[in-house]
């Protein structure tokens, strides 16, 4: 039962951690329909940034944080505006390509400017692990639990109430609607894009924390997409729910079907559970069914 | 168009390769393979199997990904299943080589058409992360199937041979290489000439449509994802006896989009330009790391940027490719033909 609840918690804390990249992701997919495959070298780049940020050039933690998220907004901008701006309108594999071969060229910079060495993060939060009184939590797990929890809200809210969020759902909603009501949309996709950035180089930051960081960091991304789907694609709450589950699951059966498998259940298992709800459910749990016209 | 091409019977209509002057360049190639391997060194013919390989994989990808427009996050995974299960059938039935191929290409396909088979009720992007998720379970299998696929050590083959007659040097699997793409390549542009195929392309151009033409949409995706794991299943099977050792390190995820990339690169839905696209993909790496080779004796350490350039040009031709030349080399290729055929004209 113990070691139910060990996993079972570490699991809730992973999934926070999934909710916020997996915030990332929607909110691109939302505004713009673009399946973005570049979102673990995102991270990777956030995470290298508040490495150098606060390891090399010493700057505090919180300038730190504040200037990752910049540099981040200006790398989904930059994204947008150079890259993806083209593709408007172009097929969906081609837009997926063009993510992909993104991601190729973020990881190849990556370990051309920072070298391919795998590098331990400064620590950021305190050592000590934090006592539920019933199990204990990693600190670094806790804490990037807790700030992943905070930003979904901000984003949320921004999404929610902020002129720009509304006029974001707008964009998602109608695009046409939208255009007509005086929203600028080509602004709407570069500012999901700044956002998407931001969302996931935060989790970089706290996925590096916790394991350190090296190009591969990326490959954490890969998860994200079992999240996103369970989830369905479109929809932010379904984000936070599907990082949860996916959270949990695999940590339950990283735990219990280790041992029976020689190690590795941890990465496939998202896999596994994605296919089967699709299975049944094929646009993820609260994902729009789409209805097609001729 | 060309001026006076009209055709005269049904027959000159419907044949494959329609004037005198495109028989006698095919036959000038197919000589020059056949007397490649007597002149080239032995890297050569190495990079030419490699190639021939790729060729066949990429072919098969773009019957799934250009011409049905389902994509495959998948492909090496089916490929792999193709290696492992020759390796398997090779090592412990004895089977011979004539009999594994056929066989590594039908299972690959039996797990294409399981992997298929959510397209009944997924498309588009859902059906994309689906083959995705096919890729990370089988290449879990691969490493953790240990009394089948001896996990991350793999499976060694012995030499293959075709009855008695032993294809252990590059050079003699080189005819085996260029014929089955031969094969494979025909084979492909036979398809696009029939229901099936003609199939393929409505499907991929408009679903619903498709649908509305009476063409069965789940049973015909379930035969693009059949004929393309089949397809790279005997890719598989070639490559494992090309590098004798089949590790579940040959198919990550990476080789898997390098396929996308080379289908991308060549032109979708176009058999010349999976052939391109393949040729292209595997000679550009050579020729950076000759060229970085040479500029050793500027800096030694230029080595170390080898494999980071490698990725960072491997994307920026995907992404080059998609925003300027979304048709590929195939188109590049079309042009460059017209622009002779119709000198000194423009038009």
């Amino acid at each position: 039962m113990d070691i139910f609840l060990q996993l079972l918690v570490s699991g809730v804390a992973t999934g926070g951690v999934y909710a916020l990249i997996a915030l990332g992701f929607v909110l691109i997919y939302k505004a713009t329909h673009i399946i973005n495959f570049a979102t673990g070298e995102f991270m990777m780049i956030g995470a290298y940034l508040c490495y150098t940020f606060l390891a090399l050039s010493g700057i505090p933690i919180i300038p730190t944080f504040i200037l990752v998220m910049l540099c981040a907004a200006v790398l989904g901008f930059l994204v947008e505006r150079t890259i993806l701006r083209h593709m408007l309108g172009q097929p969906v594999i081609s837009i997926i390509m063009v993510t992909i071969g993104l991601s190729s060229i973020l990881v190849g910079l990556t370990e051309i400017i920072w070298s391919s060495q795998f590098e331990s993060f400064p620590p950021l939060f305190p050592r000590a692990p934090l006592d539920l009184g019933f199990v204990l939590v990693r600190s670094t797990l806790a804490y990037g639990f807790a700030i992943s929890m905070a930003a979904v809200a901000v984003f949320a809210l921004i999404f929610k109430y902020a002129k720009a969020g509304v006029a974001m759902r707008a964009t998602a909603g109608d695009q046409m609607a939208a255009f007509s009501m005086g929203i600028n949309v080509k602004t709407m996709f570069t500012f999901a894009w700044a956002l998407g950035a931001i969302a996931a180089a935060l989790g970089g930051v706290i996925v590096g924390n916790i394991g350190g960081i090296s190009p591969v960091l990326g490959a954490v991304g890969l998860k994200i997409f079992p999240v996103v789907i369970l989830g369905g694609l479109d929809s932010i709450g379904g984000a936070v729910v599907g990082g949860f589950i996916i959270g949990v699951l695999e940590n339950l059966a990283g735990g219990y079907l280790d041992p029976h498998f020689g190690g590795g259940v941890k990465e496939v298992a998202p896999f596994v559970i994605m296919v089967l709800i699709l299975l049944v459910k094929p646009h993820g749990l609260f994902g729009k069914e789409d209805i097609e016209r001729l | 168009m060309r001026i006076g091409d009209f055709k005269e019977t049904y027959a000159a209509d419907e044949a494959v390769f329609r004037t005198g002057t495109v028989r006698l360049w095919l036959g000038l190639l197919g000589l020059a393979l056949a007397v490649f391997p007597f002149v080239a060194g032995e890297y050569l013919i190495y990079m030419a199997n490699i190639t021939g390989v790729a060729v066949v994989g990429a072919v098969g990808l773009n019957v799934l990904t250009g011409f049905t427009g389902q994509i495959s996050l998948g492909h090496a995974a089916f490929m792999g299943v193709g290696a492992y299960t020759s390796a398997i059938l090779t090592t412990r039935l004895g089977l011979p080589f004539l009999l594994t191929l056929p066989l590594s290409g039908v299972v690959a396909a039996l797990c294409g058409l399981i992997v298929g088979a959510p397209s009944m009720r997924m498309k588009g992007l859902y059906l994309c992360i689906a083959t995705l998720a096919a890729q990370v379970i089988l290449d879990f299998t691969f490493v953790h199937w240990e009394s089948m696929t001896h996990g991350i050590r793999g499976i060694n083959l012995p030499p293959p041979s075709i009855f008695g007659l032993s294809l252990a040097g590059g050079q003699a699997f080189y005819f085996v290489i260029v014929t089955l793409a031969a094969l494979a390549v025909t084979a492909c542009r036979n398809i696009f000439r029939t229901r099936v195929g003609r199939a393929f392309i409505a499907i991929r151009d408009r679903d619903i449509s498709a649908e509305l033409m009476g063409i069965n949409l789940f049973r015909y995706k379930l035969y693009a994802f059949g004929v393309s794991s089949f397809l790279a299943g005997m890719a598989g099977c070639l490559l494992a006896n090309l590098l004798k050792v089949v590790t579940p390190e040959h198919f990550p995820l990476q080789l898997s989009i390098q396929y996308l990339a080379m289908i991308i690169v060549g032109g979708l839905g176009s058999i010349l330009g999976s052939i391109f696209g393949a040729i292209f993909m595997t000679v550009v790496p050579e020729i950076l790391r000759s060229s970085l080779g040479l500029l050793q004796g500027l800096d030694p350490q230029i080595m170390r940027y080898l494999f980071p350039l490698q990725t960072v040009i491997f994307g920026l031709l995907i992404v080059v490719f998609l925003v300027f030349e979304p048709h590929g080399l195939a188109e590049m290729w079309r042009r460059l033909k017209a622009y002779f055929r119709l000198w000194p004209f423009e038009y």
